[in-house]
Formats: C-alpha cells, sequence, structure tokens
C-alpha cells in the first residue's frame, strides 16, 4: 500500500511538472508575454517597462526564467496580484471556501441522486423508467450549466421568489440557514450534469457486476436479494465510480466556474474571470496552476481510495 | 506482403458485412434517429431561416424593443434593441454550428495524429505524448479555454481554433489506447516484416481499424464544442457582437431576465437541441458500431 | 438407497425476440443420497441450464421459463418450480448447493475468504460472528487446505484456481447440503488439480452422504465419479443408466462419439480406435434438426428413418435408456 502511494504520488509530481511547463506555455503565448500586460497600465514608459523587465528578469532566456518562476512556485510564493498587490495564494485561498461549500454539496447531491438513479436503472433495464432516465440523461449533458442557472434564476427567484437569485449569504444575516438557502440552488445546477453522467456510468457498471459469476455464487449461497444488491452488486459497482469521480474532477470546477458567474458565487471561478477582465495575470496563472493541483490531488485520492476499496489494485 | 494484403482483404470483406449490420443497427436506433432529425431541421433553419423572415438580423426597430414572442411577424420577439430575435437566432447558429463542426474536425485531426503516434511508438514518445496528454486534462477545460480566449483575438476563427487546442485529449487517448491493442496483431507484424515503413503502417494498416471509436468520440465533440463556444461567448470571451452566436446572445439575457426572459429561453433551447441531437447521434453510433448494444 | 431430488420432465425456454426458445426439453431423473449422477454433454447441450433451473438460478420470467417437476422429498415433498422465492432462498445453499466452473470469477474479489464462508452460513442460521468463524475455519480445513485459520482473512487473489474451488466447496458444504450440484468443476483446473478436486468431492460425499449432481463434457471423470450417467444433446437426455452399463456397451452413438474424444478411456482400454472428436457442432437451439437431433453429425444416419419424428426414449433393458431410432441394429453389427 505504502509502494502503491509513492508511485501514484511519483507519477502526480510528473504530471505536476508537465502541467506547470503547459501552463508557463500559455503565460508565454500571450502576445509580447507578460510585459505587454504591463504596458496596458495607463500612463507606463518604454523606460519604466524597461526597467520592470529588468526586475523581473523577463529579458533573460525563457528556459532561466522559467526556473525562477518554477523554484519561487515550489516555495509558495506565487507573486502578487496586479490588482491590490496582495499575495496570489492568499488571494486564491481567499476564494476557497465559497466554491469548495459549492462544489462539495454539489457532488453530494450528484452522486446520491447519480447512484440511485443509475442502480434503478439496471435493476429494472429496459423499463419505461429506465428509457426516461437514458434519454433524460442525454438532455441533461446537452443544457449549458450557465442557461440553466438563468432558467432556475427565473422561475425559482424571479417568479416563485422560493430562493435568492444569487451570492453565498445575505448582508446582515448570514445564519447557517441562509447559507444553506443560497446554496440550494447553485449547487443543484452545478449537480445537474453530474447527476446525468453519474447515473449512466453507475447503470453500466451495475450491469457489469450483474453478469458475474460472484453474483450468482452469492444466490446460490442463499443470500438474501437485498444483500446481494448492496453487499455484492453495489458494492463491486462503485469501486469504478471512484475513479470516475476523479475523472470528473476538471468538469466540475469548469461547472463551478459558470455556476459562480451566473449566481454572483464568491469562489475562485468568479475570481478568474474578474482577473482575466483586470489582466491581472499572476492570479490566473495562480489559479489555472491551482485548480490543476487540486485535480491532480482529487485523482491521487481516487486512486488511493481505489487501492483501498479494491484488494486487488494493492498488490501491483 | 501477401499476408498483409489478404488480411486487409479479409478485413474489408469483414467491414463491408459490419458496415450493413452498422447501419441497420443505426437506423433501428430511435434516439439517433431523432438526434439526425432534429439537426437537420435545426440546420436547415439555420441555412435558409435568414431570408424567410421580414427582418435582417441588424435591423434596429428601437419602438418594437421587447417585443414578446410569437407578436406581429417577430416569431421569437425581438430584443433590447428590437432586433429580430429569430433573424439574430438563426445566424447565430450559422456561426455556433460552424464552429462546433470545425472545431471538432480540428481536434479529430490533433487527437488522431497524437493518438496514433504515442500508440504506435510505445515507449519513450508514446508515454511521454501520453503523460503530456494527461497533464492537459488536468486543466479545467473552461479555465484553459478562457486563459487562452483573453490572451487571443476572439473571432470566430480563434475560438475553433482555441476549443480544439483544449478538446483533443480524449481522441488521442482513445486512438492510442485502441493502436496500442492493435501493433502487436499479426497483419501488422507481417507488414514490418515485408519492409512496410512506419508512417505506412500507422497510416494504412492501423488507423483503419480505428476509425468507429474515432467517429463516436468526433460526434460526441461536436456537441461538447457547442457548448464549449456557449460558455465562453457567454462569458463576453468568445464570438464578439455584432456577429451573434448563442453563446453571446445570452450574454447580457441575464439582465433582462425579469421583464424579457425569452431572450435567455430561445437561444439557450436551440443550444440544448443542437447538442442533444449531436449526443444522441453519438449514441446511436457508438450502440450500432458495438456488437454488444444494449439499448431497447 | 433414500430420493432426495426427483426431476420430471423439466423443460426450460429462453425469450428470444418475442418468442420462447426451448432449450431444455422433458428432461427427467432422480438423484439419491451418497450416490452420484453425472451429466455429459458437449458444450452448449443444456447441462448448465438444466441445473440452474433447480437452483431457480436463472433469469425470472418472461426471460426465462421452466416448466415440469423439481421435486425435493424430505418429511414433505417440495416442488421446486411452485415455491415462492423467498422460500427458494432459504433452500439454495442450505439444502441444494452448488459449484460452478469458473473458480477465478466465482467468488467476490473485494471479500476476504472468511467473509464469504461465514456469509453462506448466516444467511441461514443465526449464530454468533465467532461460531461462524469457528466453522468456516473447520470447512477449510476439511477441503484440505493447510493453515486454516490464517486463510480466513485472505482474498481470493491471493490463491490459485484450485484452491478457489476448494473454497467454493467449502461454502457449499457450509450448511451440510443434502445435494450438491457441481456444474463443470474441473474443467477450468489443470488435470493434477483436476484429480484432487475429484478426489476431494468424493471423500466429501462418503462423509456428509449428500447425493451429487456431476456436469461434465468430460467422460474422462464419468468414470472416476459417477454411479449413473445421462448424456444430453441438444437439450434433451440421450442415454442414461448405470455408468458402467452406458461405459462399456454405449447405445446411442453420440456417446461412443464422446467417448472416442476422450484419451484417459483409450488408455483404460475402453476405448477401441483412434482418438477423434465427432465433427461439427452442437445445433442452435433456434433451428433444431428435425427427428433425432444428432442425425447431421452421426455416421450411422439413415435418411427417411432419423429425421422422421418421434424419436422415443426406448428401454434397451436394465433401466438403460437411449433415444436412437438404429441402437439394435448398430449393435448388432457390432457384435
Ligand atoms: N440466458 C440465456 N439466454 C438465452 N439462451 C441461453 C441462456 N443461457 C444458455 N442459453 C442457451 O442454452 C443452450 C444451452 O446452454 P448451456 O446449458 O450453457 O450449455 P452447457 O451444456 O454447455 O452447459 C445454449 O444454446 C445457450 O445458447
Ligand atoms: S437416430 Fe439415427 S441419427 Fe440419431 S443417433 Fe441414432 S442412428 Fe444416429
Ligand atoms: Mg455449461
Amino acid at each position: 500500500m505504502l509502494r502503491f502511494t509513492l508511485y501514484r504520488l511519483g507519477h502526480s509530481v510528473l504530471l505536476l511538472f508537465l502541467v506547470s511547463l503547459i501552463g508557463y506555455t500559455i503565460l508565454h503565448l500571450a502576445p509580447g508575454g507578460p510585459l505587454s500586460q504591463y504596458a496596458l497600465s495607463p500612463g507606463m514608459s518604454q523606460a519604466e517597462l524597461n526597467q520592470i523587465a529588468e526586475r523581473m528578469g523577463l529579458n533573460r532566456p525563457i528556459p532561466i526564467q522559467y526556473l525562477d518562476w518554477l523554484s519561487s512556485f515550489l516555495v509558495g510564493d506565487w507573486g502578487e496580484s496586479f490588482r491590490d498587490g496582495r499575495a496570489v495564494l492568499s488571494v486564491i485561498s481567499g476564494h476557497l471556501f465559497a466554491t469548495i461549500l459549492l462544489v462539495l454539496s454539489s457532488s453530494v447531491i450528484s452522486i446520491g441522486l447519480g447512484t440511485l438513479v443509475g442502480v434503478l436503472g439496471a435493476t429494472r433495464r429496459y423499463s419505461a423508467w429506465d428509457y426516461l432516465a437514458t434519454v433524460g440523461a442525454m438532455i441533461a449533458l446537452s443544457i449549458p450549466t450557465f442557461w440553466f442557472g438563468l432558467v432556475a434564476i427565473y422561475v425559482f427567484a424571479l417568479r416563485l421568489d422560493w430562493f435568492p437569485s444569487g451570492n453565498m449569504y445575505s448582508i446582515g444575516d448570514e445564519s447557517f440557514l441562509d447559507y444553506v438557502h443560497h446554496l440550494v440552488m447553485p449547487s443543484l445546477v452545478l449537480a445537474l450534469v453530474n447527476v446525468a453522467i453519474w447515473s449512466r456510468y453507475m447503470r453500466s457498471s451495475m450491469l457489469d457486476v450483474i453478469g458475474q459469476d460472484f453474483v450468482r455464487t452469492a444466490k446460490a449461497k442463499g443470500v438474501s436479494g437485498r444483500r446481494v444488491l448492496y453487499g455484492h452488486v453495489i458494492r463491486n459497482a462503485l469501486i469504478p465510480m471512484i475513479t470516475l469521480a476523479g475523472i470528473q474532477l476538471p468538469m466540475l470546477l469548469s461547472g463551478a466556474l459558470v455556476t459562480e458567474t451566473v449566481f454572483t458565487w464568491p469562489g475562485i471561478g468568479r475570481l478568474f474571470l474578474d482577473s482575466l477582465g483586470y489582466n491581472d495575470y499572476p492570479v490566473i496563472m495562480g489559479v489555472l496552476m491551482f485548480t490543476a493541483i487540486f485535480v491532480l490531488l482529487g485523482n491521487l485520492i481516487a486512486d488511493i481510495l481505489v487501492a483501498i476499496a479494491d484488494p486487488r489494485v494493492r498488490l501491483e | 506482403m501477401t499476408a498483409a494484403v489478404e488480411q486487409r482483404a479479409a478485413s474489408s470483406t469483414g467491414s463491408d458485412w459490419l458496415k450493413s449490420r452498422t447501419v441497420k443497427r443505426f437506423i433501428r436506433h430511435r434516439l439517433a434517429i431523432t438526434g439526425v432529425i432534429m439537426i437537420s431541421l435545426i440546420t436547415f433553419m439555420c441555412v435558409v431561416g435568414p431570408w424567410l423572415l421580414p427582418y435582417n438580423m441588424l435591423e434596429i426597430h428601437i419602438r418594437d424593443r421587447f417585443t414578446p414572442p410569437l407578436t406581429g411577424d417577430y416569431l421569437f420577439g425581438t430584443d433590447e434593441m428590437g432586433r429580430d430575435l429569430a433573424a439574430r437566432l438563426f445566424m447565430a447558429g450559422r456561426i455556433s454550428l460552424m464552429v462546433g463542426v470545425a472545431a471538432m474536425l480540428l481536434s479529430t485531426l490533433i487527437g488522431t495524429v497524437i493518438g496514433l503516434v504515442a500508440g504506435y511508438f510505445g515507449k519513450v514518445t508514446g508515454t511521454l505524448l501520453m503523460r503530456l496528454t494527461d497533464s492537459f486534462l488536468c486543466f479545467p477545460q473552461v479555465f484553459l479555454l478562457l486563459t487562452l480566449a483573453a490572451f487571443l483575438q476572439p473571432n470566430a476563427f480563434m475560438i475553433t481554433l482555441i476549443i480544439a487546442a483544449t478538446s483533443w485529449m480524449e481522441v488521442a487517448r482513445i486512438v492510442s489506447a485502441e493502436i496500442r491493442s492493435l501493433r502487436e496483431r499479426d497483419f501488422v507484424t507481417a507488414a514490418k516484416i515485408s519492409g512496410a515503413s512506419h508512417t505506412w503502417i500507422m497510416f494504412r494498416e492501423l488507423l483503419p481499424n480505428t476509425v468507429g471509436p474515432i467517429i463516436v468520440a468526433a460526434t460526441l465533440t461536436v456537441a461538447k464544442a457547442i457548448l464549449l463556444e456557449a460558455y465562453v461567448s457567454f462569458l463576453g470571451y468568445g464570438i464578439q457582437p455584432p456577429l451573434p452566436s448563442w453563446g453571446n446572445m445570452l450574454n447580457n439575457a441575464q439582465q433582462f431576465l425579469d421583464t424579457a426572459p425569452w431572450l435567455a429561453i430561445v437561444p439557450g433551447v436551440a443550444i440544448t437541441a443542437a447538442v442533444t441531437s449531436f449526443n444522441f447521434i453519438g449514441d446511436g453510433l457508438r450502440d450500432a458500431l458495438d456488437a454488444r448494444s444494449d439499448m431497447p | 438407497m433414500t430420493r432426495v431430488l426427483t426431476v420430471e420432465n423439466l423443460n426450460i425456454g429462453f425469450r428470444s425476440e418475442g418468442r420462447e426458445l426451448p432449450v431444455v426439453h422433458d428432461v427427467s431423473f432422480t438423484l439419491e443420497a451418497g450416490k452420484t449422477l453425472a451429466l455429459v454433454g458437449e458444450s452448449g447441450s443444456g447441462k448448465s441450464v438444466t441445473s440452474l433451473g433447480i437452483m431457480r438460478l436463472l433469469p425470472p420470467p418472461p426471460q426465462s421459463r421452466a416448466r415440469g417437476k423439481i421435486i425435493l422429498h424430505s418429511d414433505e415433498d417440495i416442488d421446486l418450480l411452485s415455491i415462492s422465492e423467498a422460500r427458494m432462498r432459504r433452500l439454495r445453499g442450505d439444502r441444494i448447493a452448488m459449484i460452478f466452473q469458473e473458480p477465478l470469477t466465482s467468488l467476490n474479489p473485494v471479500y476476504t475468504i472468511g467473509d464469504q464462508i461465514i456469509e453462506a452460513i448466516r444467511s441461514h442460521r443465526a449464530i454468533s460472528a465467532r461460531k461462524a468463524r469457528e466453522r468456516a475455519v473447520e470447512l477449510i480445513d476439511q477441503v484440505g487446505i493447510p493453515d486454516a485459520a490464517a486463510r480466513l482473512t485472505t482474498y481470493p487473489h491471493e490463491l490459485s484456481g484450485g484452491m478457489r474451488q476448494r473454497i467454493m466447496i467449502a461454502i457449499a458444504l457450509a450448511l451440510e447440503p443434502e445435494i450438491l450440484i457441481a456444474d463443470e468443476p474441473t474443467t477450468a483446473l489443470d488435470v493434477t488439480v483436476q484429480a484432487q478436486i475429484i478426489d476431494l468431492l468424493r471423500r466429501l460425499q462418503a462423509e456428509t452422504g449428500m447425493a451429487m449432481l456431476f456436469i461434465t463434457h468430460d467422460f474422462g471423470v464419468v468414470a472416476d465419479i459417477a454411479d449413473r450417467t445421462i448424456v444430453m444433446y441438444a437439450g434433451q437426455m440421450v442415454e442414461h443408466g448405470q455408468t458402467e452399463a452406458v461405459l462399456e456397451t454405449p447405445l446411442m452413438p453420440y456417446t461412443s462419439g464422446l467417448m472416442r474424444a476422450v484419451p484417459e478411456l483409450e488408455t483404460a482400454g475402453l476405448n477401441q480406435g483412434e482418438l477423434q472428436s465427432i465433427e461439427g457442432f452442437v445445433p442452435n437451439p433456434a433451428s433444431l434438426p428435425n427427428g433425432c437431433a444428432f442425425h447431421p453429425r452421426c455416421t450411422h444416419t439413415l435418411s427417411g428413418i432419423c429425421d422422421v419424428p418421434p424419436v422415443p426414449f426406448e428401454d434397451a433393458g436394465n433401466g438403460h435408456l437411449v433415444r436412437c431410432k438404429r441402437w439394435q441394429s448398430i449393435l448388432e453389427n457390432a457384435e
């Protein structure tokens, strides 16, 4: 298990290195590189620009610059925001809570609901319900998240006035219930696509397991139908779903960005979008790297969880 | 060489047989046919619609601002400047569909080449390319897309390029996995022994055997590309007005949501319908190409 | 001689494209305590479907349908085909147990073998976890696996195929069933392991007095284990008798054909002529040949006779039954 974890960790570190290369390349893809972003500031003279370039080491060879950037990145110096001069890491962590709250609650919904729909689809295969769930999931996958958010706001905030149309809490309230009240719509909207994906995969994973010999063995032992379903079929069908949860993380974050925009939710996605608007390029870079690390970490955890859930994996 | 030729002859009659069975399965697939009909209608409306309507998409009728749908000559109503929403919708559809299809073609091309090379040259090149693919997959696509769009000129051509540049990974993975499983097969060995070049083996022997999964992935990529265009345009970094796209039509719909909800509803339904059709078709193709298909 | 199970005119069909496709036709036999009945036939002849039908483990109606009678004899006779699923569940594993062909995939990979044996016990008996564990150790020991207590916590993938089949046997025997159905339990194993498993089953049968339905496509193992033998072809019983009788004077050309395909029998002197398999394939249940289902492959076939139904299941004397229109003339020619 330790060796497995170390191996996976090494793999993630390698990927992180490649990720940083890609991120750095993209950032230098901007015509003129980062310097051009400074040039946009009003009243910036060429002399001042040269000075900045000198100070930031932007006139050195790119590989050297990269190594320089990488070494400060590794020690947690992700630069300062152009907007307010605060350290990028602290800007990001200021928006982290909102995103984690949203992503977590929406994951709970999508995993719970998706598993239920998938299990029902597999156990009542070819029923009207199964067909409906299949078609429904495919349509749900095709709905743009932001548009679904707009429709939800129109119906449930503007017309019915059941939920607030945005923000994470009401000024002056901020009770737990107030948070929950604000959280309902965005997390449901964000969950839509993931419920669809999760239910499809859960259904096919269930069908894979239902047909396996050990399920027949369990039945031949006289194990009750309920226990066969929970203890054998669902238990085994969930293993590949752990990996799926890891794979779905980037999509979840993309969805979070859009959802945060529609619901003016003060998370990483909104921060990123605002930073794009201000050309706040250290923050842009920071968020990009942060999301990639988040995804890598998520996948690493998923791998380890799979190894815990499936004894066959541990030996490799 | 003869062994390879024979093998290919055998596999080509095999694929003819497969083709007819595949076509039959596809036609029996109700969802797929629904998708084909839907997308044909949408495309038809986008191509022909603008000529059938009384107004063009740029005409401003300031007195008719915020006309609700099905009022007067305005099929879908008007926007905040009194422009005909139907005319804009159909013109926007041309852009959105074109961007979707073009981005699919480009990303499929990139993904196929990378997957082919990675799968064929196992060892170092292959591993490196696949790790590169994996690391691209670590970035949430919308974040990457927005970064590129913010740094580059956001016109239709660039948006297409950017979408393709961030959506090739799945095809690359599928192709490389297929190629790796095919690489050790007899007909490849035969071709190698007979002295065929790497390029020949890759493109003439291996690639034809992976078209099925590539076509399925490509169809689903159109769906994703249309959605992605909508996302970036909605967020203001995609296709720029006055050129309409389904995404940028929604850009300021949020601010009129209370008074003119159709501004949001109409383009959203169009996007959903188009994306749904491609997803239906993709699903049908997957089932049709898979002999073990289990859809009712 | 106590009968424990009587199967009467068992017919099983699967639903396919709206029609019911019969796969097992009028199968009848009895199982006796302490005795073994072998069910022999090529792959696809309906052996597994018959055995799963007895266990009621086939897909539920309308996907499959079983007709006839399967009587479990005890204080009262129970017709397995007419009791509720809940009642059937209580009999499965407790009174009738089954082991399968694929030891590698028949155990759940995520549970320890201890858990899987204990699950069988506790599905039927309300005993403490400790008692169940003790019983599990006893069973592992009984099926000849050394160091039983330590095995409780191993996972299936840590064991060889032969070991896993022993665990399957331990699970099957956990509740001392009256009947054990073994569906090709040795087919997936190599020859030495095969012999060990058969020895084990024989020993356990002697110890417990259970009746055994032993399914195989290999005549080689029949002589080792079976008291009586049924030969099955295309879902029908085509020969049925005492094992010695069937082996010494096979009456149905299909039976002789199967025997010629077995190397062991040749060395045992039972098999004259050279080793050869029967040409052709078991027919698809959707398109059974008219008359004798075997006639397209039979070397003794006579057109106008063999391809005309019905082909009765006749008693050739001493309860040796055969389904062949020409068994008498074939027998005379041989003598
Ligand atoms: N679940 C099923 N649905 C439809 N046909 C089946 C099913 N299971 C088995 N069959 C058919 O029943 C016939 C007998 O199969 P089986 O009993 O498995 O043969 P074997 O003698 O090798 O055990 C085969 O033709 C097989 O195709
Ligand atoms: S009935 Fe005819 S075809 Fe069938 S086994 Fe006997 S001889 Fe052969
Ligand atoms: Mg079988």
